[in-house]
C-alpha cells in the first residue's frame, strides 16, 4: 500500500515524518500528528463518537426511525418508555418520540451548524478588523460588540425573534446575532498580540497590505481557538435554540425538534415524565459532546503550546 | 566526600518517533567550588542541572546510579522531601528573572515568604534578614526595593533579586542556569562578581551552566564541556584555551576576535565521533 | 554614493508626561557598498533607528533619505521595500508558526510581483545553503540557525540592496552564529549588499563592519572605523569601557 508514495516508509512513517517533501505532504503530515494528539484524549474521542453517531442518525433518518414523526395515533397516546413496537413511549399525540427523537437529531444538526458558520465569522471579521486597525476603528466596532455583549443572551433572542417572526430560520439568525460578540473580542485579544510579532512586521516590509495581512496571516492564528471556542458554545448554542423552541418562538409544531418536544411534554411531566425527559437527555448528551471535543481540540490546537 | 555526586545521569524524553535521549550517562562530582557545565544548546546542560533537582517535567524520565548529596541519594526522596531539598540545600537560578518573580507580589514579599518558608521565625525577622540579603547582593537602596514590584526592577537587578531569594534559606549547592545571558555586558559583570563573592565566602557549591566559552573560562574553576548529552571534555577553567578535544577547539575558534580580523571565521565541522564516544568522567 | 543618510534623527514613543526619547539627534551615513555597525547595551536606542527606517515607529523627525529619496513618517512605497530589507533578531519570532518555508518565500516573492515563483525559491534557499528537502517544512521542524537562513532568504527575495540586520546572531548558538555571519558575508560579495547591523557584541560588529558607531541612552557618543575598534584607539570614554568589557568576556 505504501509502494505507491515511498516504497521505503510506511504510511505511519511519511506522515510522521520531519521532512516533508510537497506542500500536500507537510499538511497532510501536520494534520495527522494533530489527529494523534486528539486520539490521545480519550474523552474528546468519547465526544467525537457521540457527535459522528448523530451525523449518522440525522442523515439516515428514515430508514432507522421505525414509525413516521408525524402520524398521530390518538389511541396510542402517552405510552411509557418499553411499550410495544414503541421503544421510548409515545407523546400526548401518540406520536413515537424515538422517531421524533432522530428526524430532531436534522434540525439540532441544522440549528448547530448554521450558527457555528455565521456567528464565528462575523466574530473573526469584527474582531481582527478592530485589533489590527486599531484607533477609532477599533472603539466603534469594540462599543457595538459592548452593546450586544450587555443584554442578556436569550432576552435578545426573544427580542428579535419577535421582530422577525417564529420559525426555525429566524431563531438561528436571533442566536448567531447573539452569539458573536464574545467571537468578536477573543479574535480582537489574540490580534492585538499577533499584531506585535516580528514575523507581522516582515511581511509588512514586504509591502503586504491590511487585508493580506488580516486573512492569510492573522486568522489562520485565531481561528484555532475560536473553533475551540464554538465547540465549547455548542452546547449553549443548542440549548438556546431549545429554549426558543421551548418558548414557542423557535421550531413551530408539530416539527419535532428537541426543545419544543420538552415543551410540549412539560404538561404532563408529573406522570408522564419520559415525554420531557427524553428529548432533554438528547440535549444533555450532544451538548455535554461538544464540550467534551471541545476541550479536547483546546489540547491539539492551541497555538500557545503548539510545535513541539 | 564531594557535596554532589552524580554517577550516570540520564534524560529521557519519549517521543512518536521513539525515545529522545537529552542526558546521556553523564558522571560528574562538585565540590566547594565553581564547576561550569559548558555546550550548545540542546547539548542537555539545561536538562543536568534541572535533572539534578528532579525538575524535569513529564513525560521526561530521570534516571541514574545515583545524585548524591553529601551522601544522600536524591532519588530515593520523596517528592516532599525533595521540596525540602530544593529550597534549604540546592537553589537554582534561572536565564530571565522576569519569569521566576511573581508580578503582582512586591519583591519583599517574595524574599520574606521564601525566608519564613524554611525557618520558623517572627515576620521582623524575616524582614530584617532580606534587607540583609539584598545588601548582600549589593542593592544599594534595600528598603525601597523591598516596597518594588517586579516590573520596576531593570533585568540586572532582577537577576540579583532572584539570586538574593535563592540564598535565604543558606543553600550548600547553587545551581546558576545562563543567570547572566540576558543582561548587558556592564551589568552581567556586576552579577558575577556577586555571585563569586557570595560563593567564596559561603563554600558554596556552584554549579553554573553557559553557552559563553570566554565567561565560563574566566568565572569557573573547572569546565565539562557537553555536547548531544555526554561530557566531551573536562578541563581546568584557566586552561579552557589550550582544551585538546576538537569540539571545544571549534567552538573557541568560532568566535569572533577583535584581535585577528578576519573574512571567514572558522566553521565548526561536527564529527558523529563525538557523539558516540564515552562521556568522560568529571570528578574533581 | 550614499546608500543611506540619516540626520538629526529623533524618535520617540507615547506622548506629553508618558513620552519616551528613544533616540536623540543621532546623525550617520552609510555609503553604497560599506557595512555599518551600531554598537550599545539594551534600551541604547540602536534597534529603534531600524524601526524608523522601516516605519515601523512612525513618530520620528530629522531626515532619512535612502538612496537619495528622502523618507516621511510610517508610511513606505513599494520601491522602498525593494531596496530596504530587514533581518529579524529572534527567528524564533520571526516566521510565521502555520507557515511553511515554502509559504513564507513565496508570498514574498509574489509580493513583490517576480515572475517564476517556484524556480526562485529553489534559487533562494540554494543561496542561503538550505537544500530543497528543507522547502516544506514548518518552522519547528528549523533548528535555531535553519529558521535564520530562512529569514534572510526572505529579506533576499526581492533583491534588496540595503540589508537591515537586527543582532541577527544573538539568539544562536557560537558555531551558528560563525556559519551565518560567513553566510552574510558571502552574500554581500554577491549580490553587492549595503549592510546595516546593529549589535551588543563588539566582536561581531568589529568582526562584520567597516565603520561603526556607539550609542548609549539615545545619543550616538562616537563614530568610528573599525580599525579604531581594533586598536583600541576609541577616543569615548563609554566606548572604551564597552571595549574593556568585551575584551574581558
Amino acid at each position: 500500500m505504501s509502494d505507491a508514495t515511498a516504497p521505503d516508509l510506511t504510511w505511519r512513517e511519511w506522515l510522521l515524518t520531519d521532512a516533508p517533501t510537497s506542500r500536500r505532504h507537510a499538511r497532510l503530515a501536520n494534520f495527522y500528528q494533530g489527529w494523534l494528539s486528539l486520539r490521545a484524549n480519550s474523552m474528546a474521542m468519547f465526544g467525537l463518537g457521540i457527535l459522528v453517531a448523530l451525523l449518522l442518525v440525522a442523515m439516515l433518518a428514515p430508514f432507522l426511525s421505525p414509525y413516521d414523526p408525524y402520524v398521530q395515533s390518538l389511541g396510542n397516546r402517552l405510552q411509557p418508555i418499553g411499550a410495544e413496537g414503541h421503544l421510548l413511549g409515545t407523546d400526548s399525540l401518540g406520536r413515537d418520540i424515538l422517531s421524533r427523537l432522530i428526524y430532531g437529531s436534522r434540525i439540532t444538526l441544522y440549528i448547530v451548524a448554521l450558527v457555528a458558520l455565521i456567528a464565528p465569522v462575523a466574530g473573526l471579521l469584527v474582531g481582527t478588523v478592530a485589533g489590527y486597525v486599531g484607533g477609532w476603528t477599533d472603539t466603534v466596532l469594540m462599543r457595538i460588540t459592548d452593546i450586544f455583549l450587555a443584554f442578556p443572551r436569550l432576552v435578545l433572542a426573544l427580542a428579535f425573534v419577535a421582530a422577525l417572526g417564529a420559525g426555525i430560520e429566524n431563531a438561528v439568525l436571533a442566536i448567531s446575532l447573539t452569539a458573536w460578540p464574545p467571537y468578536a473580542r477573543i479574535a480582537r485579544a489574540e490580534t492585538l498580540t499577533i499584531r506585535s510579532a516580528d514575523y507581522i512586521s516582515a511581511i509588512r516590509l514586504q509591502g503586504a497590505g491590511a487585508l493580506r495581512i488580516i486573512t492569510k496571516h492573522i486568522w489562520p492564528l485565531c481561528i484555532s481557538s475560536l473553533i475551540v471556542r464554538v465547540t465549547l458554545d455548542m452546547a449553549g448554542i443548542i440549548l438556546a435554540a431549545a429554549g426558543l423552541g421551548f418558548l414557542g418562538l423557535g421550531a413551530q409544531p408539530p416539527s419535532p425538534e428537541w426543545g419544543a418536544m420538552i415543551s410540549e411534554g412539560r404538561r404532563f411531566i408529573l406522570d408522564h415524565w419520559w415525554v420531557a425527559t427524553v428529548p432533554g437527555l438528547a440535549i444533555f448528551t450532544v451538548s455535554l459532546a461538544f464540550n467534551l471535543l471541545g476541550d479536547g481540540l483546546r489540547d491539539v490546537l492551541d497555538p500557545k503550546d503548539g510545535g513541539e | 566526600m564531594s557535596l554532589l555526586d552524580v554517577e550516570n545521569l540520564w534524560v529521557r524524553f519519549p517521543t512518536r518517533q521513539g525515545v529522545f535521549d537529552a542526558v546521556r550517562g553523564v558522571s560528574f562530582t562538585l565540590d566547594r567550588e565553581r564547576l561550569g557545565i559548558v555546550g550548545e544548546s540542546g547539548s542537555g546542560k539545561s536538562m543536568t542541572g534541572r535533572a539534578i533537582l528532579r525538575l524535569i517535567r513529564k513525560p521526561g524520565i530521570v534516571e541514574a546510579d545515583h545524585i548524591k548529596l553529601e551522601g544522600q541519594n536524591l532519588l530515593d526522596l520523596t517528592e516532599p522531601q525533595m521540596r525540602e531539598v530544593r529550597g534549604q540545600k540546592i537553589s537554582m537560578v534561572m536565564q530571565d528573572p522576569k519569569f521566576s518573580l511573581n508580578p503582582v507580589m512586591t519583591v519583599g514579599d517574595q524574599i520574606m515568604e521564601a525566608y519564613l518558608l524554611h525557618n520558623d521565625t517572627s515576620k521582623s525577622q524575616a524582614r530584617a534578614k532580606s534587607i540583609a540579603m539584598l545588601e548582600a547582593v549589593s542593592i544599594r537602596d534595600p528598603e525601597r526595593v523591598m516596597r518594588a514590584y517586579p516590573h520596576e526592577m531593570s533585568g540586572g537587578m532582577g537577576q540579583r533579586i532572584m539570586i538574593a531569594m535563592m540564598l535565604v534559606p543558606d543553600p550548600q549547592i547553587l545551581i546558576a542556569d545562563e543567570p547572566t545571558s540576558a543582561l548587558d555586558v556592564s551589568v552581567q559583570r556586576q552579577v558575577l562578581d556577586i555571585m563569586d563573592g557570595l560563593v567564596k565566602e559561603r563554600g558554596m557549591g556552584l554549579i553554573f551552566i553557559s553557552h559563553d566559552l570566554n565567561l565560563v573560562a574566566e568565572f569557573c574553576d573547572r569546565v565539562l564541556i557537553m555536547y548531544a548529552g555526554r561530557i566531551v571534555e573536562v578541563c581546568d577553567a584557566d586552561r579552557l584555551h589550550e582544551a585538546q578535544h576538537p569540539y571545544t577547539r571549534g567552538l573557541l575558534n568560532s568566535l569572533p576576535r577583535l584581535d585577528q580580523p578576519r573574512k571567514h571565521l572558522e566553521v565548526l565541522t561536527r564529527d558523529d565521533t563525538w557523539a558516540e564516544a564515552e562521556s568522560v568522567r568529571g570528578n574533581a | 554614493m550614499i546608500a543611506l543618510s540619516i540626520r538629526k534623527l529623533d524618535v520617540w514613543f507615547g506622548s506629553d508626561r508618558d513620552r519616551v526619547d528613544a533616540v536623540k539627534d543621532a546623525s550617520f551615513e552609510v555609503a553604497d557598498g560599506e557595512s555599518f555597525g551600531l554598537v550599545g547595551e539594551s534600551g541604547s536606542g540602536k534597534s529603534t533607528i531600524l524601526k524608523a527606517i522601516t516605519g515601523l515607529a512612525p513618530t520620528w523627525s530629522g531626515e532619512i533619505t535612502v538612496e537619495g529619496q528622502p523618507l516621511q513618517g510610517g508610511t513606505r512605497n513599494r520601491a522602498f521595500y525593494k531596496t530596504v530589507q530587514m533581518v529579524f533578531q529572534d527567528p524564533y519570532a520571526s516566521l510565521h508558526p502555520r507557515h511553511t518555508v515554502d509559504q513564507v518565500l513565496s508570498e514574498t516573492l509574489y509580493l513583490h510581483g517576480l515572475a517564476g515563483i517556484d524556480k526562485r525559491v529553489e534559487a533562494l534557499l540554494s543561496d542561503v545553503g538550505l537544500g530543497g528537502r528543507f522547502r516544506f517544512r514548518y518552522p519547528h521542524q528549523l533548528s535555531g540557525g535553519q529558521r535564520q537562513r530562512v529569514a534572510i532568504a526572505r529579506a533576499l527575495a526581492g533583491e534588496p540592496d540595503i540589508l537591515l540586520l537586527d543582532e541577527p546572531t544573538s539568539a544562536l548558538d557560537v558555531s551558528v552564529q560563525a556559519e551565518i555571519l560567513n553566510l552574510l558575508t558571502d552574500l554581500r560579495d554577491e549580490h553587492n549588499l549595503t549592510y546595516l547591523m546593529v549589535s551588543h557584541d563588539l566582536p561581531v560588529i568589529g568582526h562584520m563592519c567597516d565603520r561603526l558607531a556607539v550609542m548609549k541612552d539615545g545619543e550616538i557618543v562616537e563614530v568610528m572605523a573599525a580599525d579604531d575598534l581594533r586598536n583600541n584607539t576609541a577616543s569615548h570614554p563609554y566606548s572604551q569601557s564597552l571595549l574593556k568589557a568585551s575584551a574581558a568576556g
